[in-house]
């Protein structure tokens, strides 16, 4: 079946497309998950969505528009650091707001309701050759500067105070994070659109994390869970007609609810 | 040569001031109790120990040098927060974090590493724990696997920020007495804040206590005073010997016990 499909240039793109994403949403996912912020990942991906609208209206590429957007948003957030921390109302309002300024961009633009789904929901199967070179520019940078801090960082996230007595700025390894996260939720916006980047950011790292207590190996699983559940999600709506999305976000859910049974008979054991 | 030094210290967080102009050494080798009311300045001073804080006035020296943040010569054991609750990571992975987690590049653990890990954990008779989460052990448990984190890279200083909160009184006694082993048979200088003075009593060879940015350090009996005590907490002080234990009491209320149950948080 799987051969069959990839007859398709458009599916063979989106195969390339949703794996190299997958995988650089799972390794970025891990870290995020650990650290407890997938709020800000989720704030990242709607002030993406205003940027990619923002940068439509004024004749640049929706992509470079969301990851300036998304980027500035989150050396933003990193910046303001702890003032920011337990302030979920302040990033709900401006959260809300990024997707409402997305709203007026789209309809100043005046661009059809096609596109608006395809940034909110994603379009993994209209993915573009220029868009698959751009995927995988972005991808190599990501995965390169996390690799540059992948140490740090864990230790940083781990035990931040012990790290900063050791010489890890902490609050600066914190703000590079969330830019390079940023630039994962751009991708992963691209394959499953901004209102779902979730699925591939957290569902696969939370689901890895219950099934191992070991760092490395959870780093793997989550990215090849991601993987597997972008490729498996494609054959389903190529077979099925449901929208591709759809079918990623339910496999990320069936695959967390069985590391959730798996995780809970293992504690109770 | 002493492991910590403190000349004329002046230390200013806040406005308030936590250290004023106190002078004191602390020898090689000596096992220290610091000691105060809540916010006193107790992890304060680990933390300008540690080169985190910068003094207003005056010099802190940790074995000839001054202060400065990354010395490899301290090992450290922060507070504990609730933080690392939600993490299913066995300990042995936050050790392997710790490991020279301050370089730049891929988190990879050499066997050099590794070896080093087994063999602090050893020291602390933490190997069959290390498999577990931080999350799911117990509250000795778990100090006892981050004393493991603390001793990493064999440093010479121990400062171990309120090791003994949220512990129960029997669990305190277990880890108090692990922490006297470790700086007996590595010979280590070891800086332990509390609560509670009775946690520490029989342990620690000095005590450190701390006050309205004074600070006084010496035996039991010379710092556990009326006198010393008044002075330290600007009000009238008693000191009551019962059964072994010390009370340090104020307007008949023992003081320590008071700011026992709001500090967790």
């Amino acid at each position: 079946m799987l051969i069959d499909l990839l007859h398709y240039e458009f599916l063979q793109r989106a195969f390339i497309a949703s794996g190299i994403v997958a995988l650089v949403a799972g390794v970025v996912g891990y870290f995020l998950v650990l650290r407890g912020q997938t709020f800000a990942g989720h704030a990242l991906s709607h002030v993406g969505f205003a940027g990619a609208t923002g940068a439509v209206l004024i004749g640049l590429s929706p992509l470079l528009g969301m990851i300036i957007f998304s980027v500035a948003a989150g050396i933003g957030m990193g910046l303001l650091g702890e003032r920011l921390s337990g302030r979920d109302v302040a990033i709900g309002i401006i959260l809300a707001l990024a997707l409402g300024l997305g709203l007026l961009f789209l309809n100043l633009g005046q661009s059809n309701p096609a596109q608006a789904t395809a940034l909110l929901f994603g379009s993994v199967l209209a993915v573009s050759p220029a868009m698959l070179n751009d995927l995988i520019i972005l991808a190599v940078v990501t995965l390169i500067a996390l690799a540059l801090i992948g140490r740090p960082l864990l230790f940083a996230s781990l035990r931040p105070a012990l790290a900063e007595a050791k010489g890890v700025s902490v609050r600066v390894i914190g703000i590079m994070f969330l830019a390079i996260l940023a630039l994962a939720v751009v991708q992963s916006a691209q394959i499953v659109g901004v209102l779902l980047v979730f699925t591939l950011l957290v569902g696969p790292p939370a689901s890895a994390q219950l099934l191992t207590k070991r760092f490395l190996p959870g780093v793997l699983l989550s990215a090849v869970l991601a993987i597997l559940q972008a490729w498996l999600g494609i054959a389903i709506a190529y077979n099925t007609n449901w929208p591709t999305s759809f079918c990623i976000t339910a496999l990320a859910a069936l695959v967390y609810v069985i590391a959730v049974a798996t995780h809970g008979r293992h504690v109770r054991a | 040569m002493s492991a910590i030094e403190l000349d004329k210290a002046t230390l200013v967080i806040g406005g308030a001031t936590i250290l004023s102009e106190v002078t004191l050494n602390i020898e090689q080798g000596e096992f220290i109790g610091v000691l105060g009311a809540n916010g006193a300045g107790k992890s304060t001073l680990i933390k300008a120990i540690l080169g985190l804080l910068p003094l207003k006035q005056g010099t802190i020296r940790v074995l000839g040098k001054p202060a400065s943040r990354g010395n490899l010569e301290i090992g450290y054991l922060p507070q504990v927060h609730g933080t690392q609750q939600g993490i299913n990571l066995s300990g042995r992975e936050f050790l392997y974090s710790s490991v020279r987690g301050h370089r730049w590049g891929l988190p990879i653990v050499s066997k050099n590493d590794r070896d080093e890990i087994e063999r602090c954990l050893h020291i602390v008779d933490a190997q069959h724990l290390a498999d577990r989460p931080l999350g799911e052990m117990s509250g000795g448990e778990r100090q006892r696997l981050l004393f493991a984190e603390a001793l990493i890279g064999k440093p010479h200083i121990l400062l171990l920020d309120e090791p003994l909160s949220s512990l129960d009184p029997h669990q305190q006694k277990i880890v108090i007495d692990l922490v006297g082993y470790l700086a007996r048979e590595l010979n280590l200088t070891v800086v332990l804040s509390a609560h509670e003075l009775n946690q520490v009593l029989g342990a620690i060879d000095r005590v450190l206590y701390l006050g309205h940015g004074n600070a006084a350090l010496g035996s039991i009996d010379e710092v556990i005073t009326s006198a010393t005590l008044s002075r330290l907490y600007e009000a009238p002080i008693e000191v009551v010997r019962a059964a072994g234990h010390i009370f340090v009491m104020s307007g008949g209320q023992v003081v320590e016990r008071d700011h026992h149950h709001d500090h967790a948080h």
